[in-house]
């Protein structure tokens, strides 16, 4: 080793430093892990969070006005809503020109549409006049022209709904989705027999909070019996348990229809019985208790597969030595043997809780009035009313209430207390 | 013998995949007795005529506005010819997601010679769409239930005096708004004035109010016969061909409370931006599958009035029952003594505002 003199950094074999080359057996290391990874990842990006990143953007993006209307929405800038009369000619001029090549591109029914969400009538207005623009004439005043198409056109509410919905990005979706709405005078709050949504959004944090109560209510004794069994039978009864989860969803919630309802199983049993005068059988089914009953059902494996793999853990031997230092069988359990399970309802309620808050089918089916969720809502206007705006904002909501609640568990059980097994 | 039926199964399942990628043709319809009559009455005579089409059905009518336009999104249309109602056909023309129609060159005329834009009538409620039956929402009741006194007015549904029990109502503004205003008084030709207005809607759900209790909310269309069948309520409405079902062939103590019956259209339309050759594939058996005779011969599996008027003769008996189609027809002129125009126009400008107003109305 006498030539090790000079004090160089220290090379490898091939003459180039320890240093680099450890850095790029490391960089190659991380390369190999995450092509390992890049399958899944891609597929999420691809199939989940851009999908989920287009829905969000559609509850702010209000391009179609200043697309299909762009030189009225220029010409509207000069117009004030507070005036109370309509524009003058030239903005009519400037909208005909709009419509002209809007109706040639069948873009101004769709338009429509969309300014109908904020003021019935607006629907019908873009569709008459575009089948009579043909006939118009553009050497005389259109202002004219218009009003006898429909008198609306002189209405300050049509121009005022048009020129407040005419910037690309609009708070008009998620305002909706509070109950508020976005007029030419401001925000106001919607008419009281329009209030809809913050009642529906309680009402499903309020029903899924019962829901997921009444699944460890009814699972902890369940999961505590499939721990402490032996092997064979706590196996057999899995399969009880199991069971349900294997059948269609809709089977399991047309049979709570024929048990649950005045002339179902359960009613005939207790009339039958005497318990109730056959001209007051219970209301068990299209309400609130419906759905409770329903989706506790359902949703109940979610909370006993937790626990039972949490219980499971817990070595029977801390509760004998509990009782043999003195506990009662109830003390035993509540200091020794409850705060060990807690992971398990931590994470059973989560689960539960989450999966019953985005749950609409099920209310759909028996919730009748008083037991459907904000998901039928944003199921409606999805498929049915083709509000997707509205419904991404009620969606977005719903996403940010569920991380809220997830957050403020965090705060109070602590993420790192839950366990899945 | 096993080699022949081996041979010919395999043959068999070459013609097919032969044909499948020869020409596919998707329809889009409601599934259900009512997709078998269309099955049975256009789409085997059809095959028969052109063994190089192959008809795909896909049971997705319900939620075929939403489902066109995600695929216009997409660019990527896969239906060919879809079953919607009216309502949903005039959403799909002001969207631009179907493709205009004109009846006189692209319908079949009437075998007297009439064109088709005057045998359909008032029926082309929009330029895309292609009328195919007159069905009607109406009432049904329990004969066993409603004592001796059987109600021969839509305004039984408010009365729960000498009616008890439990009434079945779609959970949704249109039908209901209307019914409501007809049982306070308004005259039919008012209701839609009526019901423009902030009063006139808040007297449509003060009405509706006095049997709020009283009311179990249906979301789809096979709700109020089960409920009937089952003695959960005394009378609902639903769509008259489920009522024809459940009185005529499955025989329960149902009859039909014709009155007020609100009429509706079901049809065709073809999605827009389909390539020439689908759209003439597309075209060419809607031309067939709406001609006069067509049209009639559906009537013999269930019990909706053909849309053209020169079809309305040709009715026959049920094809497998044997009893005459004409008096279940919500069009015959015994059930249609008082029946309910739809204003479609009316409810596209509406249907948003009202909706909410309802919504927030049943949810209190």
């Amino acid at each position: 080793m006498s030539d090790e003199t000079n004090s160089g950094p220290v090379l490898t074999a091939d003459g180039r430093s320890l240093k680099k080359s450890l850095q790029r057996a490391l960089r190659r290391e991380k390369l190999r892990a995450l092509m390992l990874i890049a399958p899944l990842l891609l597929f999420v990006l691809v199939t989940f969070i851009a999908p989920i990143g287009d829905m969000l953007f559609r509850s702010v993006e209000n391009r179609i006005v200043s697309e299909t209307l762009p030189r009225t929405v220029i010409a509207l800038q000069d117009w004030e809503y507070e005036s109370g009369e309509a524009p003058g000619e030239a903005v009519f001029a400037a909208l005909a020109e709009d419509l002209r090549e809007a109706v040639k591109a069948k873009t101004h029914t769709r338009l429509g549409t969309r300014l109908n969400y904020e003021l019935s009538g607006m629907s019908s207005l873009f569709r008459q006049v575009g089948r009579k623009l043909r006939r118009m004439d553009p050497d005389k005043p259109w202002r004219e022209q218009f009003l006898k198409v429909n008198k609306k056109w002189g209405d300050p509410e049509v121009w005022g709904v048009i020129q407040t919905y005419s910037s690309p990005l609009t708070a008009g979706y998620f305002l909706n989705a509070v109950d508020l709405r976005l007029t030419p005078r401001g925000v106001e709050q919607r008419p009281e027999n329009e209030r809809v949504y913050i009642m529906l959004f309680k009402r499903t944090i309020l029903l899924s909070g019962l829901i997921t109560f009444m699944t460890f209510l009814l699972g902890y004794p369940i999961a505590y019996l499939l721990s402490n069994l032996r092997m064979k039978t706590a196996n057999i009864l899995m399969i009880l348990v199991l069971l349900p989860f294997w059948t269609s969803l809709l089977v399991r919630t047309s049979a709570w229809k024929v048990l649950l309802q005045q002339q179902g199983v359960i009613n005939d049993v207790l009339v039958w019985l005497g318990l109730i005068a056959d001209d007051q059988r219970l209301e068990l089914i299209n309400n609130a208790t419906g759905t409770v009953i329903a989706m506790t059902h359902i949703l109940l494996p979610f909370m006993i597969l937790p626990l039972y793999s949490v219980m499971k853990t817990i070595p029977p031997s801390y509760v004998r030595a509990a009782k043999s230092l003195g506990a009662r069988p109830f003390t035993a359990f509540r200091r020794v043997y409850f705060p060990q399970s807690i992971p398990g309802i931590g994470a059973g309620a989560i689960l539960v809780f989450i999966l019953a808050i985005g749950y609409y089918i099920t209310p759909a089916l028996v919730g009748g009035r008083s037991g459907t969720f904000i998901s039928n809502r944003i199921a409606y206007h999805i498929s049915v009313s083709l509000n997707w705006g509205l419904g991404a904002a009620l969606g977005a909501l719903l996403l940010v209430l569920v991380l809220a609640l997830y957050a403020l568990y965090d705060k109070i059980v602590g993420i790192d207390n839950v366990k899945l097994g | 013998m096993k080699l022949t039926t081996t041979l010919m199964a395999t043959s068999a399942l070459i013609a097919s995949s032969l044909a499948a990628g020869a020409e596919d043709m998707t329809l889009v319809s409601w599934g259900g007795a009512y997709q078998a009559s269309q099955q049975k009455a256009y789409a085997e005579p059809y095959m028969a005529m052109h063994p190089d089409v192959n008809i795909i059905w896909d049971e997705s009518s319900a939620e075929a506005v939403a489902k066109l336009r995600a695929m216009a999104e997409a660019g990527n249309t896969t239906w060919d010819v879809v079953d919607v109602v009216a309502a949903d056909a005039l959403r799909l023309c002001d969207e631009g997601l179907a493709m205009p129609i004109d009846p006189d060159t692209q319908l079949a005329p009437a075998p007297d010679g009439t064109p088709a834009s005057e045998d359909f009538g008032d029926l082309l409620v929009s330029e895309c769409f292609i009328p195919q039956i007159v069905y009607s929402t109406t009432f049904g009741y329990r004969t066993d239930m409603v004592g001796d006194k059987a109600p021969e007015s839509v305004c039984a549904i408010f009365d729960t005096e000498t009616w008890p029990g439990k009434r079945s109502l779609e959970k949704r503004p249109i039908g209901n708004m209307e019914w409501a205003l007809i049982c306070d008084g308004v005259a039919d030709e008012d209701v839609y004035d009526v019901l423009a207005t902030e009063e006139g809607q808040a007297r449509a759900f003060a009405k509706l109010d006095t049997i709020k209790d009283n009311v179990i909310w249906w979301t789809a269309g096979a709700d109020t016969p089960q409920l009937l069948a089952d003695g959960e309520v005394v009378m609902g409405s639903t769509y008259n061909g489920r009522l024809f079902k459940l009185i005529v062939e499955d025989k329960q103590p149902v009859a039909m409370l014709w009155d007020a019956q609100m009429f509706d259209l079901d049809g065709w339309i073809i999605p827009a931006n389909l390539s020439d050759e689908r759209k003439a594939r597309a075209l060419d058996f809607v031309y067939f599958a709406t001609d006069t005779q067509r049209l009639a011969d559906q009537a013999k599996y269930i019990s909706y009035g053909p849309a053209r008027k020169s079809s309305a003769p040709l009715v026959g008996k049920h094809a497998e029952l044997g009893i005459d189609m004409a008096p279940h027809m919500p069009t015959d002129p015994a059930n249609a003594k008082h029946t309910f125009l739809f204003n479609y126009d009316f409810w596209a400008d509406y249907r948003d505002d009202l909706d909410a107003k309802f919504q927030a109305w049943v949810s209190k």
